[in-house]
């Protein structure tokens, strides 16, 4: 008599520790093989979009920190008020954008290095989670000095930055620079002989170019699946046309080639912030903006590249004081839907590899 | 179990069902105690001498909702090192003493947090980290998905404030809720409650 079998549904989360945050996946298994993947997103709903048009221009900026993805703070002001500044026509000083790049860069490390821990910790690897936040520390420590806070640092306006570095800062963070460099090369040393590792993420979760392309699948994600597409490069903005760095591209599309991929990008902000901090003109680093800025009527919307993709900013203004409409694209959301589509067919523990190197975070998803 | 969301506003949600713990002997032991002269030395000094293990081996469930849990990490990480005042992250409510809401919680997610507090076995505490799970803080007005407090689907014995507050805070917190159990009437609690067929300690 054959035995019979059934599909067994299986809620992951919303209380899950790889989960990287508050993500539910209903997952339809035939024994070990996944069958079905479905996400279950707006545990973190947090409606900043409809929040953003209760608050004026200014003061949206200290909202685009915690209700989109809470790890890339100034990424996502920068977003904004680049928006917002297409919009209004603000010109904004040579130093200023210097110094947006600066932290834009900064901040792209401190997120790769959340990212590359908590993977780690949920392949295994506890070790590799101590030695990134112990770095992370050192960047934070920098991002106080300037900021005056860790994680939320509503640094950027719109026309330039808050303040001005410290005396001393531009040198603080070149020897961080000079500290962090060689911890990428130990990180390498960890992980890409390991072969525990190896198994766990060379040949697993495969997204094709194609693909890759038909879901909307944007940032590391992309690029390792050969996609060469980086806003930066494509459509520059603030000043990276004048700063020399490398795309990096795997051809392979797997969970190895995405950890490849986001290890040399942060090489690269290594070299765009060292370059940044040469150029770093004197001078001016915030344009005269009003307070109650009335930007005219119209609509504008902005890419730009956030560590986890495309992010897009579209603000509409009706004249007021606050924008009539803000739709944020964000780069969560596609890349999710990407990989839970190509996670059919691969094992039950392949979720946790699979679901960690497409670096998600719930409230760029949900927002 | 009831796992729905109370109507918002009532304040902290009636206790769980009663259910009978099964202290029975420790009440009759706590009642001779109790009958002899001297004997509450004893029971407080027993009493003393467990809250210090129960003070010093919290584990909380790792159970981030938002930016705030970000911060939660960085204090287990290297740096800060929460693992040195015996605070062990642990991954299933059924073995933690401790929750820390760490972020906003979405009104979707009440549900889900007020059952995790449910499963995890008592006594248990609840530490709200962050203006967010305090009171809403950032995401209070012209908001229609975040929750106004936590404290509205969960008892919370320790706020910290902050957005996000540093792991310093996060460790402030914890040493708060540590001298708050170390004075505890544990045991007599239990037994009264055991006597009365009450939940016991939350
Ligand atoms: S209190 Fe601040 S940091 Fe914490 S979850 Fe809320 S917005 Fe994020």
């Amino acid at each position: 008599m054959p035995l019979r079998t059934e599909e067994l549904l299986l809620n992951m989360g919303p209380q899950h520790p790889s989960t990287h945050g508050v993500l539910r996946l209903v997952v339809t298994l035939d024994g070990e093989n996944i069958t079905d993947v479905r996400p279950d997103i707006g545990y973190l709903h947090s409606s900043v979009e409809k929040m953003m048009e209760h608050r004026t221009y200014v003061q949206n900026v200290a909202l685009t920190d915690r209700g989109m993805d809470y790890l890339i703070a100034l990424n996502n002001e920068a977003a904004y008020c680049l928006a917002v500044e297409a919009l209004a026509g603000v010109e904004v000083p040579e130093r200023g954008r210097y110094l947006r790049v600066i932290f834009q860069e900064l901040n792209r490390i401190a997120s790769h290095l959340v990212w590359l821990g908590t993977w780690g910790i949920d392949l295994g690897a506890t070790t590799l989670f101590l030695w990134c936040f112990r770095e992370r520390e050192r960047e934070l420590d920098l991002f106080e000095q300037v900021t005056g806070g860790r994680l939320h640092h509503v640094y950027f306006r719109i026309g330039g930055v808050y303040a001005d570095v410290p005396d001393g800062w531009a040198g603080a963070c070149r020897d961080f620079l000079e500290y962090f460099l060689p911890h990428i090369d130990e990180y390498h040393q960890l992980l890409t002989q390991n072969p525990i590792f190896e198994a766990r993420t060379r040949g697993v979760g495969v997204i094709g170019r194609r693909e890759a392309v038909a879901m909307g699948a944007s940032g590391p994600v992309a690029r390792a699946s050969g996609i060469a597409y980086d806003v930066r490069k494509a459509v520059p903005y603030e000043v990276y046309d004048r700063l020399g760095f490398d795309v990096p591209v795997q051809a392979s599309g797997d969970c190895f080639a995405r950890y490849l991929v986001r290890l040399e990008e942060m090489r690269q902000s290594v070299r765009i912030i060292r370059q940044a901090l040469k150029d770093l003109p004197a001078g001016e680093f915030r344009a005269r903006v009003p307070v109650a800025m009335k930007p005219p009527r119209g609509e504008v919307y902005v890419r730009t590249e956030s560590p986890r993709g495309t992010l897009g900013m579209y603000v509409v203004s009706d004249g007021g004081e606050s924008p009539y409409r803000v739709k944020i694209r964000a780069p969560s959301f596609s890349n999710l839907y990407a990989l839970t589509e190509i996670m059919r067919g691969w094992k039950i523990a392949d979720i946790i590899a699979i679901l960690g190197s497409i670096d998600i975070v719930l409230s760029d998803v949900d927002r | 179990m009831s796992t729905g969301m109370p109507p918002a506003g009532t304040g902290v949600p009636a206790e769980p069902q009663p259910r009978r713990t099964q202290l029975g002997p420790l009440a009759q032991v706590v009642e001779v105690l109790d009958s002899l002269p001297g004997g509450g030395l004893i029971l407080t000094t027993v009493e003393s001498a467990l809250n210090w293990g129960r003070a010093s081996s919290l584990w909380p469930l790792t159970f981030g909702l938002a930016c705030c849990a970000i911060e939660m990490m960085a204090a287990f990480a290297s740096r800060f090192d929460l693992d040195r005042i015996g605070v062990i992250p642990r991954a299933t409510p059924r073995q933690a003493d401790l929750m820390i809401v760490a972020g906003r919680c979405s009104i979707k997610m009440a549900p889900i947090v007020r059952r995790l507090w449910e499963q995890m076995p008592e006594p248990r505490y609840v530490i709200s980290m962050g203006s967010c799970a305090t009171c809403g803080g950032p995401f209070f007005y012209d908001n229609y998905s975040i929750l106004k407090g936590v404290d509205q689907v969960v008892p919370v014995d320790v706020y910290v404030p902050g957005c996000p507050p540093r792991p310093e805070a996060l460790i402030e917190g914890i040493l708060k809720l540590q001298e708050r159990i170390k004075k505890e009437p544990f045991l007599r609690r239990q037994a009264l409650a055991a006597l009365d067929g009450r939940a016991g300690a939350r």
